[in-house]
C-alpha cells in the first residue's frame, strides 16, 4: 500500500548501500522474488518464444516454406528423401511431417502447409487473446472501481449487470453472440467490424470474462475507499474522479498485473472452444482453435492435423499460466487474488 | 431466513427475465436472420414466406413476439423453428445423458479432489503435491475437447479399450451405460481434480496454523483426528461452495464441449446445434434452464452454509 511504503521509506536510513528490503518498492520486490522462481521464468520464456515465432510467420512463409497460409497445394508433389510424394494422395490423405523446409509439419486435406498455418494461426489466436484481455481488463476495472467507490444504487446496477453475464453459461453466451455477430458484424458508433473479422471473437471473449475480474476488483475497492489516504485526498479537495484515478487505481495495479496473464490464457482457450463450435475465428483465417477443430474430424487418418496445433496451444497456454502463477506469488504473496478461484470460474467453459 | 429466501427468489426472477430478453435480442439482431425465410427454403414464393410469417407471428412487434415465446415456454408448447418439434420433449430426451455426465463426473471430481488435496496437504512439498500442481496446470491449460479427442484416439481407436463415444441409456443396459460414460467422466474431471486439490491444500495449510488446531493438539488429540475433525472439516466449506457452482454449470448445459466431442447427444449438444441453425426457441429454453440451475444452486449453497457454519449470517 502506498501509504505504508512511503512512511517506511521515510523512516529508513537515507544512506546509500544500506540493504534493507523496506526501501524497495513493491514492484522491485516482486521482480526480485520472480527472478528467484526459475520455473516461472522458464515458462515465461517459452511463451515469449512462441509469440516471437508467430510474429515471424510471414518470414517463415516467404523464405522457408515458399507458400502462404491459405494457398492450396492439393495437386502438388514434394520430394522427401529423394522420393516424390503427393501433398494430398488421390484418396484425400494429406502428407504427414516431412521435417524439411516445405511442409515441415505436413499438410492438411486442402494441401495447405501446416507449419505456415500454425504460425499465422498462432498470430491470430494471440491477437484475439491480447485484444480480449485488454477489453476485459479496461471494462472490468472501470466497472469494479466505479461500483466499489460509489456503492449504493450505482453498485446495485453494475452488480445486477455482472450477475446477468455471470449466470449466463459462458460457452452458450459465447456461441450465441459469436454465431449472431459472425453473420452480421458489429457497429459500435463509427467503428464497423466485419463478421469474419478477428475482432468479433476478441470482443465476445472480452465481454464474457468481465464479471470474473470486476468482482474481485470491486471487493478490493470497497476496502481501499475506507483507507486514511483516501480521506486525506478528500480533505485536500480532490473530487471522486481524481480520487479514483490517482488514489484507488495505483493501489489496484498489482491485482491488475496478476490478472493479465491469467486472462490471456483463458481468452486463448475460449477462442479455441468457440472455434471448435464454429462460432470463433471464421475460415479461411487460421487459428489454433480452428485448426484443431478441422483436424478432429480426420483424427483417425491424419493425427498430425490435431496434434500439431494442439501441442502448440497447450504449450502457449501452459507457459503463460505458469508464468502468471509466478507473477502472482511474487506480487501478491498473501494471495488476495486467489488464482484458483478465478480459474475455477473462468473454466466454466467445459 | 424467510426474508433471505424471498429476496433471492426475486433477484433470481429478475436475472432469468434479463437473460431471456438478452437471448431474444441477440438473435433478433442478426441481419438476414429472418426465420420465416429460412423455414420456407431458398426457392419459396413471397406468399409462402408471408404465410409462415403470419402463422408464426413474426410480423408482430418485438415485445409481443417475446411475450408469445415466453408464454409458449411456460405452457410447454414451445416449438423449434428448424425441425418444428416440441423443444421440451427434445430437452427431455437429452437430459439423461447430461445428468449422467454431470452427476458421475461431479462425484468423481469431488471425491478425487478431496482425497488428493488431503494427501498433498499432509505431505506438502512431496511427490503427490508436485504431481498435483503439474496436473492442475496442465488441466487448466488444455481445452477439454482436445483432451477428449486425444483420449478417444488412443483409448478407443488405437487400443480399443473404450467405445468411440455415444450414449447408452441407463435403463437399457447399466453396464454398457457405465462403459460408455467412463471416458467422458474422466476427461471432464481431470481439470477439476487438479483445481480442487490445490484449493483444499492451500485451505488446509492455512487452517493448520490456526489457534484452535494448536489447542486441539495441546489437548492430546491424535494427529489423525486433528486433521480430519478439525482441519479438514473447516477447509471443506469453500470446496463445497465451488462444487455446487461447477455442478450447476455442468448440468445447465455447461458441458457442451465434452458432450460434443463424445457425441453424447445431451442438452448441451442440442444447444450448440440449435445455435448454429439460429434456432431461437431451444436456445432460450436451455439458456434459461442453465441460468436457473446456477442461480438456484448458489442460493441453496448459501442457505446450507448458514446451517453448517453458525458464523455465517444470511442477509
Amino acid at each position: 500500500m502506498a501509504t505504508v511504503d512511503s512512511t517506511v521509506r521515510a523512516a529508513a536510513p537515507a544512506g546509500r548501500g544500506v540493504d534493507v528490503a523496506a526501501g524497495i518498492g513493491p514492484y522491485r520486490l516482486g521482480l526480485r522474488r520472480l527472478r528467484r522462481n526459475k520455473t516461472a521464468l522458464a515458462f515465461g520464456a517459452l511463451f515469449l518464444l512462441i509469440v516471437v515465432l508467430c510474429l515471424c510467420a510471414p518470414l517463415y512463409a516467404d523464405h522457408v516454406a515458399h507458400t502462404s497460409p491459405n494457398a492450396n497445394h492439393v495437386t502438388d508433389t514434394v520430394t522427401v528423401g529423394g522420393v516424390r510424394k503427393d501433398v494430398v494422395s488421390p484418396t484425400g490423405q494429406p502428407i504427414g511431417p516431412t521435417w524439411q523446409g516445405r511442409f515441415l509439419l505436413g499438410a492438411d486435406q486442402n494441401g495447405r502447409d501446416i507449419a505456415v498455418r500454425l504460425l499465422y494461426g498462432g498470430r491470430n489466436s494471440l491477437e484475439v487473446g491480447a485484444v480480449a484481455t485488454l477489453i476485459t481488463m479496461v471494462l472490468a476495472t472501470l466497472a469494479g472501481v466505479v461500483a466499489g467507490f460509489f456503492r449504493g444504487a450505482v453498485d446495485g446496477v453494475i452488480a445486477r449487470f455482472l450477475d446477468l453475464i455471470w449466470a449466463y453459461p459462458v460457452v452458450l453466451l459465447g456461441i450465441a453472440l459469436g454465431t449472431s455477430l459472425a453473420l452480421g458484424g458489429i457497429t459500435i458508433g463509427p467503428l464497423e467490424i466485419q463478421g469474419n473479422s478477428l475482432m468479433v471473437p476478441a470482443f465476445i471473449i472480452g465481454i464474457v470474462y468481465i464479471p470474473y475480474v470486476a468482482k474481485p476488483i470491486r471487493g478490493q475497492v470497497l476496502g481501499l475507499r475506507e483507507q486514511e489516504f483516501v480521506d486525506a485526498a478528500r480533505v485536500g479537495g480532490a473530487g471522486p474522479l481524481r480520487i479514483m484515478w490517482s488514489e484507488i487505481l495505483p493501489n489496484l495495479s498489482s491485482t491488475i498485473v496478476v490478472f493479465v496473464p491469467l486472462m490471456i490464457a483463458n481468452a486463448i482457450l475460449l477462442e479455441a472452444a468457440l472455434s471448435y463450435l464454429g462460432a470463433g475465428v471464421q475460415p479461411p483465417n487460421p487459428s489454433w482453435g480452428t485448426m484443431i477443430s478441422d483436424g478432429i474430424r480426420l483424427i483417425p487418418s491424419a493425427m498430425h492435423l490435431t496434434f500439431v496445433p494442439g501441442v502448440m496451444l497447450v504449450l502457449a497456454v501452459l507457459g503463460v499460466n505458469v508464468f502468471g502463477d509466478g507473477v502472482r506469488d511474487a506480487l501478491d504473496p498473501r494471495a488476495r487474488v486467489r488464482i484458483e478461484d478465478v480459474q475455477e470460474q473462468a473454466e466454466v467453459q467445459r | 431466513m424467510t426474508r433471505f429466501v424471498v429476496r433471492r427468489l426475486c433477484s433470481m426472477a429478475l436475472v432469468l427475465f434479463a437473460i431471456s430478453v438478452l437471448t431474444f435480442l441477440i438473435f433478433q439482431a442478426i441481419p438476414n436472420g429472418d426465420p420465416a425465410q429460412r423455414m420456407a427454403g431458398r426457392l419459396s414464393s413471397p406468399e409462402t414466406v408471408a404465410a409462415i410469417r403470419r402463422t408464426w407471428g413474426f410480423d408482430d412487434p418485438l415485445w409481443q413476439q417475446y411475450l408469445t415465446t415466453m408464454k409458449k415456454i411456460f405452457t410447454g408448447e414451445v416449438i423449434s423453428y428448424t425441425q418444428q418439434v416440441n423443444v421440451l420433449d427434445e430437452i427431455r430426451k437429452g437430459l439423461p445423458a447430461t445428468l449422467s455426465l454431470a452427476i458421475g463426473a461431479g462425484i468423481l471430481w469431488l471425491v478425487l479432489g478431496v482425497l488428493f488435496g488431503l494427501l498433498s496437504a499432509v505431505r506438502a512439498g512431496g511427490l503427490t503435491d508436485r504431481g498435483l500442481t503439474v496436473l492442475a496446470m496442465v488441466g487448466v491449460s488444455t481445452p477439454v475437447f482436445l483432451l477428449g479427442a486425444v483420449a478417444l484416439y488412443f483409448l478407443a481407436f488405437k487400443v480399443q479399450l473404450f467405445p468411440n463415444g455415444g450414449y447408452v441409456p441407463l435403463t437399457q443396459n447399466p453396464a454398457d451405460w457405465a462403459y460408455h460414460m467412463i471416458l467422458p467422466w474422466l476427461v471432464l474431471s481431470v481439470l477439476y481434480v487438479g483445481i480442487y486439490s490445490r484449493v483444499l491444500r492451500s485451505n488446509m495449510l492455512d487452517t493448520m496454523s490456526d489457534d484452535f488446531v494448536r489447542t486441539a493438539r495441546a489437548k492430546g488429540i491424535s494427529e489423525r483426528r486433528v486433521l480430519v475433525r478439525h482441519v479438514l472439516r473447516n477447509s471443506l466449506i469453500p470446496i463445497v461452495s465451488l462444487w455446487s457452482l461447477d455442478f450447476a454449470a455442468v448440468i445447465g448445459g455447461g458441458a457442451i464441449l465434452t458432450e460434443s466431442v463424445f457425441n453424447l447427444q445431451g442438452v448441451g449438444q442440442y444447444a450448440a446445434e440449435s445455435i448454429q441453425q439460429l434456432d431461437v426457441p431451444p436456445v432460450m429454453v436451455i439458456v434459461m434452464l442453465g441460468a436457473f440451475f446456477v442461480v438456484v444452486l448458489s442460493a441453496v449453497t448459501d442457505v446450507l452454509f448458514a446451517l453448517l457454519d453458525p458464523r455465517i449470517r444470511l442477509t
